[in-house]
């Protein structure tokens, strides 16, 4: 080793200084103004039971959301999350009416989601077809076959047991979903912040070119992240049909909208390269804390989708007009 | 041939005068000086980096000299930009031209300077006949209506001459025009260029390719390292006194002192074809060696380094590591093989310019560092921390991007990764291409250490003094396959050049 006097620090500012300034800091900001305001606003907002139904404004979309995310960062995307719940969901409804148990049904769910997951990572990844395309084309596919299947019936009677994932409850007001929202949030925060595939995901959403030139087998990791983002949306699929009891082909429709915008909120670059687990996670309460707090209001949903849609607009336009203004 | 007594024509349309320009660390020109005659050839002559890009650059108007005068009809002017260059009937036919492929061929013509009728709407009737009266006058086939995308490579290099043409030109430079064309297509050219200049505009020519310099030129001007080293009457120079020129007699560079001491065989390369870019690659590599590849731009020298490390597919052929045949279809199997390639294009492919430098040197090697999978910062930072201070690196923190230091900087971090994975091959693409003098020495320097420990290198380049000052054995490449390899007494600035260009072996 040659001799150097020159030393380069490893780091000139500190992973806590890093984070005050950060992206997530700034929703966590917008998160507690919002839960502010709603608490003043109406007087039903602080009450533990209404707060836990709130919950599952989000808990399904954030579990696909966490998938999304390390899709988006690694520079893909995926349009057919939606459908890939309402074939799902389908499948699981088929099931049901020839007398399959809760476990069978779940499997059957996760299954589907992987199978659709694994179709588009193959059209993407062994064609190399734009993922945006791939998943528009898969999304009228995948939700076409629940049309086909069910028409304008729909699949009902669950088994009593399947009830548990969306309406059942772990401990007081903490529902299986939101218990298991919690679970994923960590997986996936654990996955993306402190594997080697999380530092691969970066690499390849970063430059794609300079990851396959520095070894790293970029087709597989973005397989891997269809296939788990095809996963969390059967994962999804089953906690909402047993949340709704039914399967119409219309189930989750415009799911993948909320699923991106939760992912952007979160700081999430759409282009690639950058965005981290705990800002969609607290995307994710910004979203459910909107929605309820102006459903409490009364404020009908055609407004309250266009709400989410500026604030969305305003919190990433915001510190680009702050820049401007500053010169 | 026509020889032209330079007396017919005092004046030259075009001329730099002493002309200086320089970049950042880089002295580009120094006081370069060339005249364009009418209706001569003048061929512009030089080794890759002595500045004829520069030049070309100059006169069309891209960059402003920093000294100097260009003169137009001995008259001083100043090129504010490209389009005050045209205005002055300057156009320049570039080695890979803009073209649009869904526009007609009128349209490519006179993309931008179309000609208007009333309402200042394009007048298309008279763009569509302009475009047949110039390519009638180049003798092209071509239907002004169709669409580029329609025609062969060689007809779309006839479109882009006549756009260059469409502007009214006295002067015509022409980059690198056959590089892309078929034999005969390239007589279709020299046609052309004659009769160019029966029309009497100036022509600058340039070209590797001594054959068509001494076929269609006038004039010779010879560029080195930014320099101005002569020019005269082709008629009057001979190729081994052009190739003198060229390559000059002092090596300036001061490079490392080795000794030649070669081990174990690590590599070898058996039958390597290539459907389209190279054929018939054979050689082998021994531990403790440099072995150089030099060749012309094209000479299909990166492609296989590029098949070697599992970005393309060849068609045929082996490699044998250690004596066992290997097969690596990514670059995950070269680097798990310990063949590892520090590319040409360091910010498309080199490095990811965006994450920090301890994330780009640790990237291949995360499966040291990690333990069952997971990131382990401290022994991260640790490696890093290693690897880029033997290279010398120059950086705020280990935490900034890669995208913030400078080219010699980045390419350390790139070749830093490459060393923490401990390879046995290391291939290096133009390792000192675009960096500053300071790191290049820094780069050579490193590169004989490496090979003085009894690592393997490959170190593909066209700069000659560095392929004569780095390398143990030299393989000389020309039109994809190996037509030299070269060591000792036998390694001269001379016969990289002839040998490369083909000069020798011309039927």
């Amino acid at each position: 080793m040659s001799s150097t006097d020159r030393y380069i620090p490893d780091r000139l500012q500190s992973p806590l200084q890093r984070r005050l300034k950060s992206w997530e800091t700034l929703l966590l900001a917008v998160a507690v103004a919002i839960f502010t305001f709603n608490a003043f606003a109406s007087p039903y907002f602080l009450n533990a039971w209404n707060l836990s139904d709130a919950t599952f404004n989000f808990t399904e979309k954030a579990m696909i959301a966490f998938a999304m995310a390390l899709l988006i960062i690694a520079g893909e995307i995926d349009l057919s999350v939606a459908s890939i719940v309402a074939l799902a969901s389908t499948a699981m409804g088929a099931a049901a009416q020839v007398g399959a148990s809760p476990a069978t049904l779940v499997m059957i769910g996760l299954t589907v989601g992987v199978i659709c997951g694994a179709f588009n990572g193959l059209l993407v990844t062994a064609m190399g077809l734009p993922s945006i395309v791939v998943t528009i084309g898969t999304m009228s596919l995948f939700r076409g076959i629940s049309y086909i299947v069910l028409g304008d019936t729909s699949y009902g009677g669950y088994p009593a047991g399947f009830k548990f994932f969306g309406q059942g409850y772990v401990w007081w007001v903490f529902s299986f979903e939101l218990a298991l929202f919690a679970v994923l949030a960590i997986l996936f925060g654990v996955l993306l912040h402190l594997t080697n595939f999380g530092r691969a995901v970066y690499a390849v959403g970063n430059n794609p070119v300079a990851a396959l030139f520095s070894g790293i087998r970029v087709n597989r990791v973005k397989f891997i992240l269809f296939l788990l983002t095809g996963l969390m949306a059967g994962v999804a699929s089953v906690c909402l049909t047993s949340r709704l009891g039914s399967t119409r082909p219309s189930i989750g429709f415009g799911m993948e909208l909320e699923v991106v915008t939760m992912v952007v909120l979160g700081g999430v670059n759409i282009l690639g390269g950058s965005g981290t687990i705990p800002g969609v996670v607290i995307a994710a309460f910004v979203m459910g804390l909107v929605t309820f707090g102006l459903g409490l209001l009364n404020v009908p949903g055609i407004v309250m989708s266009i709400l989410i849609g500026a604030l969305l607009i305003g919190v990433i336009a915001l510190p680009r007009l702050w820049g401007m203004w500053r010169g | 041939m026509q020889p032209q007594p330079s007396a017919a024509a005092p004046v030259a349309i075009l001329a730099l005068d002493a002309v200086t320009k320089e970049f950042p660390g880089v002295r580009a020109l120094s006081e370069v000086s060339l005249s364009l005659y009418p209706g001569q050839v003048t061929a512009l002559i030089g080794e890759n980096g002595a500045g004829k890009s520069t030049v070309v650059k100059v006169l069309t108007g891209i960059y402003q000299p920093d000294g100097g005068r260009i003169l137009v009809d001995g008259r001083p002017v100043r090129f504010a930009n490209a389009q005050a260059a045209a205005a002055q009937g300057i156009t320049a036919i570039h080695q890979e031209t803009v073209l649009f492929d869904e526009l007609t061929v009128a349209e490519n013509i006179f993309l931008g300077h179309a000609p208007r009728g009333r309402f200042g709407l394009i007048d298309t009737a008279a763009m569509i006949a302009r475009s047949r009266d110039i390519l009638t006058g180049i003798e092209a086939e071509i239907d002004p209506t169709t669409r580029l995308r329609d025609l062969s490579i060689a007809s779309k290099h006839l479109v882009a001459i006549a756009r260059a043409l469409s502007v009214d030109a006295r002067v015509v430079i022409m980059d690198e025009p056959t590089a892309a064309l078929s034999h005969k297509e390239i007589h279709e050219l020299y046609a052309l260029v004659d009769k160019l200049k029966a029309q009497g505009k100036a022509i600058l020519f340039i070209s590797h390719k001594f054959d068509e310099i001494f076929r269609i030129a006038d004039r010779y001007a010879v560029f080195r390292d930014g320099q101005f080293v002569g020019e005269g009457a082709m008629s009057d120079v001979t190729q081994g006194a052009l190739v003198q020129m060229m390559v000059g007699r002092s090596v300036d560079q001061i490079f490392p002192a080795r000794r030649h001491n070669p081990g174990k065989e690590v590599l070898k390369v058996v039958g390597y074809d290539h459907p389209t870019e190279f054929a018939d690659i054979n050689f082998s590599l021994r531990r403790g060696e440099i072995l150089g590849f030099y060749g012309l731009i094209g000479a299909g020298r990166s492609e296989v380094m590029q098949a070697l490390y599992g970005i393309t597919k060849p068609s045929k052929g082996a490699v044998r590591i250690d004596g066992d045949v290997r097969i690596i279809r990514s670059p995950a199997d070269a680097v798990a093989h310990g063949i590892v390639y520090v590319p040409e294009d360091r910010g498309r492919q080199g490095a990811i310019t965006a994450l920090p430098i301890y994330q780009n040197v640790t990237l291949p090697s995360l499966g040291r560092t990690s333990r069952h999978g997971f990131l382990r910062l401290a022994q991260e930072f640790a490696l890093a921390r290693e690897y880029t201070a033997r290279l010398d690196l120059r950086a705020a923190s280990l935490e900034t991007a890669v995208g913030n230091l400078s080219g010699g900087n980045q390419q350390k971090v790139v070749i830093a990764k490459w060393l923490a994975t401990q390879p046995r091959v290391i291939i290096l693409d133009e390792p000192t291409k675009g960096i500053d003098i300071g790191s290049k020495a820094a780069v050579h320097e490193f590169m004989a250490e490496l090979a003085a420990e009894g690592l393997a290198v490959i170190m593909v380049s066209s700069e000659i003094p560095e392929v004569l000052g780095m390398s143990d054995r030299v393989i000389v490449m020309r039109e994809g396959r190996i037509v030299d390899e070269l060591q000792g007494a036998a390694l001269t600035p001379e016969t990289l050049v002839r040998r490369a260009a083909g000069i020798g072996d011309m039927e």
